[in-house]
């Protein structure tokens, strides 16, 4: 690890504030991605602003059907959520399945999205949920969230503040860990919402991050089913190949996984 | 047995330290005026050294020196040996490329070291090194073993060409052909047997110590033999005279292996201490340790097995190609040699047998000794051919087997080995009825119900421990003898220290090495303290690998104790005017047997010691010593069977059961005998399904240099392990052992990829049997 100054932000001003300060500034949340990176010299901000003591960023609250997930959260509260069990199964299934018990208690929603790893887990569930990120200056759709593998929508120095969902009618993930990192080869999140629309995110698959499965979603608002995926052919040439999985396996995947989310969502 | 004697099982003594996190290892030692070492990698798989610059990093902060081949090379430091001499078929003498602690003119794999950076903290020294400029040609790069015998390969090595280090054989060529041309049936297969990273817990490290007003080196190193890494510094690196040289091996966080080598880093820390005036440690990273400690196994075997029309194995033909990496590793000859092809027999009478091995240079790390060494390699191709040949003859895996056991001893191959001792048909009952086999085809029906393919397959393995003796190797090209010593001192109060050769990195000789006294002497083991894993302590020794340490070190414990006990009852005697044979010893008492009198232990200790009252002309004191050369190697063997259940959508395999029958002779304590199966099962299975190890073909990187890409097995891939064990004694040392080390890792892979095609129903599966793999030979079979 390089030197690198480090800054206990107070408040969302505050953390702003101390990251335009500088320009190689850093926000460090659960730093469960950042700070492998910087012992491995692959990063090496100036400054860290540290979002974990920060009070506004943090916690879960529901409110009729409003959910409302502060980017500071770490995953086992969601996870462990009553409130997200009840309004939002798939949801607290999915924050269950990220990495081992170490990862879940420091890494956080805010900075999973913000990493947009295109095998993490949550920017499938909030594709699929409609999810809207809310950041220090704007709301963005989760649709116009993710842009691509460790891309967003954020621009320099965007702090994400809290995650809102509506919560669906059903939802349900299915995740096939990659057997070494355990980060997802390929899982699918599905969500029927309210409207009777139906959204299915794919994660670990993708050769550009992050999708949605139009086939999919398709079929399955005719008939929420997983028989209804039966028919659908998932097409291997945007996926993602690699020493782990070929395409054509991560194909597989994609519809064995969507049809146990399914199956998850009941 | 007693409480704490042979046999008991008894808790690991040496566990508390390493539980409460209170064990010293290497990279806790810390010493006056010590700076630490940042070693300059390659970042080419194979390319030449046009220069290195070090211009900006010596004015870098805290840079106490910057080191390379150079200066090595002015100070004659040797190049690293292999140790075992294989000569090919033709006679020749096999191509040992020149291979540099620090790379001068080439470097030949990514992770090849060609400078060390010196300086006051170890940030500072990788900061350093960082801003070393090595201007590198590159070089086209082979990593396969297959495509470096092609013609038009990259080259490696002037003095091999066409890469081959050796074109080797056994066994009667002539007579292996005749049997597979009359044979009824014949079984072939081709079989990859993959490369491995042995990725023990603590990583590598090394503390070099140059003392310059006594000309005194010492070196503190994570090593499975110092006196070994002693002799070879001294003798072939040139680093220091042996008496000038005290290597300490502290507590050491697992080997398998792969710490048994000396490496480049240990002799240049050494050498470096010397250079720069001031103490040098290194301690390597995870990925550094990926790209450096040797790898294991990496095999390609075509292999045929001939059956008469009754079933009887006829011939064994095997043809090898292993991947011995960019240099040859110090034991890296033999093991793709004398200790592979010689156990091609397994269990089984084989009339005939003939293997030819090719080893051959590749731009990857070093391949040598990893758990189980050869036998593993052995083990697969026979008990993969063995489970295929039944399913193509149309009978059962356990009758093929049987029909072929070995089951008169000693029995002599036709690949050298000689077994003393054995009873295949002990342990295969033992597995199959702890493994209910019978029942198997109502478990399959139930699985297929819940959508399941569900799989049974066994494995008869064979391994030859405690490689012996000492002549018999080094006939065959070893370059050292592999005996073992022990001292064993009685102190004045009658506590007992054992030195040993043998060196503990997680077996538990702490534990084992003093039961032995406890059962001997009735001394508590708590009283024993076992010395280990200092050249200056112990005066010498073979170290520890190839399961070695029971039926060789504790022979020579064995000896040791054999004298003491003959003194002792000698001292007890005259104390108490009796005849020395009627003494016996119980109960921590010297005793004349039929009468009340006795003298307890202690008190004969402390007369040896006050020297009041000793026998006419006797020396005063209580220490032996010993050493110890086997007759032969042992020959622990054993039957596993492995149940899956595989999802056929996925590929995903579960091990629903997985049963050992192992025969390792007579057991010292059997819960570390379990703990040495359960974490040799783990491995093995780990090779079996999960432990991929991937090179760039273009570029020779390694793309598993870290565990988000390399899978070591974890608690929730395994299934809680049903062990047991039979016991034939082994003849061949004094305590009957076998040894238990390496089992669990020979014998599990086949049980599991047979266990694998069962349920599929496809033969044609490589390891690790990845969840796409199986998904995409299901489909095949389809
Ligand atoms: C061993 C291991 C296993 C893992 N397994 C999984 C898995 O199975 N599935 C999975 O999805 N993930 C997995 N992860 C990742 C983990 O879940 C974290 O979510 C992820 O590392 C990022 O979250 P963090 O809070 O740790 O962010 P940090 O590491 O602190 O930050 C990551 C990046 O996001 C930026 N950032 C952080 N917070 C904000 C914010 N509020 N606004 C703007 N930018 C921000 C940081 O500047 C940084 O660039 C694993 C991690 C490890 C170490």
């Amino acid at each position: 690890m390089y030197q690198t100054n480090y800054h206990r932000a107070s408040s969302v001003e505050d953390a702003v504030k101390l990251a335009s300060a500088n320009d190689e500034a850093k926000y460090l949340s659960g730093g469960q991605t950042l700070l492998p990176t910087m012992k491995q010299r692959l990063a090496a901000p100036s400054d860290l602003v540290d979002l974990r003591h920060v009070g506004e960023m943090k916690g879960i609250s529901v409110n009729g059907g409003k959910i409302r997930i502060g980017a500071a959260t770490p995953h086992v509260e969601v996870a462990t959520s009553a409130e997200i069990a009840a309004a939002c199964p798939g949801l607290a299934h999915l924050a269950a399945h990220i990495g081992d018990p170490h990862v879940r208690h420091m890494g956080t929603i805010g900075g999973s999205i913000a990493n947009n790893d295109p095998a993490a887990d949550y920017p499938a569930g909030l594709l699929a949920l409609n999810a809207t990120i809310v950041t220090n200056s704007r709301s963005i759709s989760a649709d116009d969230f993710f842009t691509g593998m460790f891309d967003t929508a954020l621009e320099e120095g965007e702090l994400i503040v809290a995650v809102e969902i509506t919560a669906p009618a059903k939802s349900g993930y299915a995740k096939f860990p990659n057997p070494a990192s355990r980060y997802a080869l390929t899982g699918v999140f599905v969500a029927r919402h309210g409207d009777g629309s139906v959204r299915v995110a794919v994660t670990g698959a993708g050769a550009d991050g992050v999708f949605r499965h139009a086939g999919m979603e398709q079929a399955l608002a005719s008939n929420f089913s997983a028989d209804a995926l039966d028919g659908v052919t998932v097409d291997d040439s945007d996926l993602m190949a690699d020493i782990h999985a070929s395409s054509a396996y991560r194909a597989n995947l994609v519809k064995v996984m969507a049809k146990r989310a399914v199956a998850a969502a009941g | 047995m007693g409480m704490e004697g042979i046999g008991a099982r008894v808790a690991r003594k040496e566990d508390k330290r390493f539980i409460t996190g209170k064990g010293k290892y290497t990279d806790d030692m810390v010493v006056p005026g010590m700076r630490h070492a940042h070693f300059v990698r390659s970042p080419h798989a194979h390319a030449k050294i046009k220069g290195i610059d070090t211009s900006a990093a010596e004015k870098m902060p805290g840079v106490i020196g910057i080191l390379n081949g150079a200066q090595l090379t002015e100070d004659a430091i040797g190049n690293i040996i292999c140790g075992w001499m294989i000569h090919s078929k033709d006679g020749s003498p096999m191509n040992m490329g020149v291979w540099r602690p620090l790379a001068q003119d080439t470097v030949r794999y990514v992770g090849d070291a060609v400078a060390v950076v010196i300086a006051d903290t170890k940030a500072q020294a990788r900061d350093a090194a960082e801003a070393v400029v090595v201007d590198y040609e590159p070089l086209p790069v082979v990593t396969s073993a297959v495509e470096a015998l092609k013609t038009g390969a990259p080259q490696l090595h002037e003095n091999a060409p066409g890469n081959l280090i050796y074109d080797w054989e056994i066994g009667d060529a002539a007579a292996t052909d005749a049997a597979i041309a009359a044979a009824a049936h014949v079984t072939e297969m081709k079989i990859i047997n993959n490369r491995l990273v042995p990725n023990p817990m603590e990583p590598r490290a090394a503390l070099g110590v140059y003392d310059e007003g006594e000309d005194h080196y010492t070196l503190w190193t994570t090593s499975q033999n110092p006196h070994v890494a002693r002799l070879v510094l001294s003798a072939f690196y040139n680093v220091a005279p042996e008496n000038k040289l005290r290597v300490i091996a502290p507590d050491v966080g697992g080997g398998f292996g792969s710490k048994i080598y000396i490496y480049p880093e240990e002799i240049v820390c050494l050498w470096a201490s010397k250079r720069t005036g001031v103490p040098v440690k290194w301690n390597c990273d995870r990925t550094e340790a990926f790209l450096t400690d040797a790898h294991g196994r990496d095999h390609v075997s075509t292999i045929k097995m001939a059956f008469d029309a009754d079933n009887r194995i006829t011939g064994f033909k095997v043809d090898t190609i292993a991947n011995l990496g960019a240099y040859m590793s110090l034991f890296s000859s033999s093991v793709p040699t004398y200790l592979y092809a010689t156990l091609l027999s397994g269990q089984y009478n084989i009339p005939a047998i003939h293997a030819n091995v090719r080893t051959v240079y590749t731009n990857t790390v070093p391949v040598d000794a990893y758990r189980g060494a050869g036998r593993p390699e052995a083990t697969y191709l026979l008990e993969r051919v063995m489970e295929t040949a039944a399913r193509e003859l149309g009978v059962s895996p356990a009758e093929l087997r049987r029909t072929n056991f070995i089951r008169e001893f000693p029995h002599q191959t036709p690949v050298i080995m000689c077994y003393d001792a054995g009873d295949y048909d002990a342990s295969m009952s033992a597995a199959m009825k702890a493994a209910d086999y019978d029942g198997f085809a109502a478990r399959k029906a139930e699985a297929k119900g819940r959508g399941k393919l569900r799989g049974i397959g066994m494995s008869c393995y064979i391994e030859a421990c405690g490689i012996a003796p000492s002549a018999a190797v080094g006939s065959l090209g070893a370059g050292v003898g592999l005996w073992e010593s022990a001292e064993v001192r009685v102190n004045a109060v009658g506590t007992v220290e054992v030195l040993t050769g043998s060196h503990s990195h997680g077996q538990g000789h702490e534990t084992t090495f003093a039961q032995l006294v406890a059962e001997r002497f009735g001394v508590g083991i708590d009283s024993v303290s076992i010395v280990h894993g200092d050249t200056d302590k112990v005066q010498m020794g073979m170290g520890t690998y190839g399961s070695r340490s029971g039926a060789v070190g504790m022979s020579a414990v064995v000896k040791a104790l054999d004298k003491v006990e003959a003194k002792a009852k000698k001292i007890a005697a005259h104390l108490m005017e009796a005849d020395e044979s009627d003494i016996v010893i119980e109960n921590g008492e010297l005793k004349v047997a039929g009468t009340d009198k006795s003298v307890p232990w202690f008190q004969m200790a402390l007369a040896a010691y006050t020297a009041h009252n000793l026998p006419e002309g006797m020396e005063p004191g209580l220490k032996e010593g010993a050493f110890y050369d086997p007759s032969n190697f042992t020959f622990p063997a054993g039957c596993y069977i492995c149940e899956v259940e595989v999802d056929p959508d996925t590929g995903v395999t579960e091990i629903v059961q997985f049963v050992a029958a192992d025969d390792f002779g007579k057991i010292i304590n059997p819960m570390i005998v379990e703990g040495q199966v359960h974490g040799g099962l783990a491995q093995g299975i780990g090779q079996a399904l999960l432990e991929g190890t991937h090179y760039d073909p273009e570029t020779g990187q390694l793309l598993t240099a870290s565990y988000m890409d390399y899978t070591m097995p974890r608690a929730d891939n395994l299934p809680s392990f049903k062990v047991s064990t039979t016991e034939t004694a082994c003849p061949g040392n004094p305590l009957g052992i076998k040894g238990c080390g390496e089992a669990g890792a020979i014998g599990s892979p086949p049980a599991l990829i047979n266990a694998i095609t069962d349920a599929i129903g496809n033969n044609d599966l490589t390891m690790p049997a990845t969840s796409e793999r199986v998904w995409a030979a299901i489909r095949a079979a389809q």
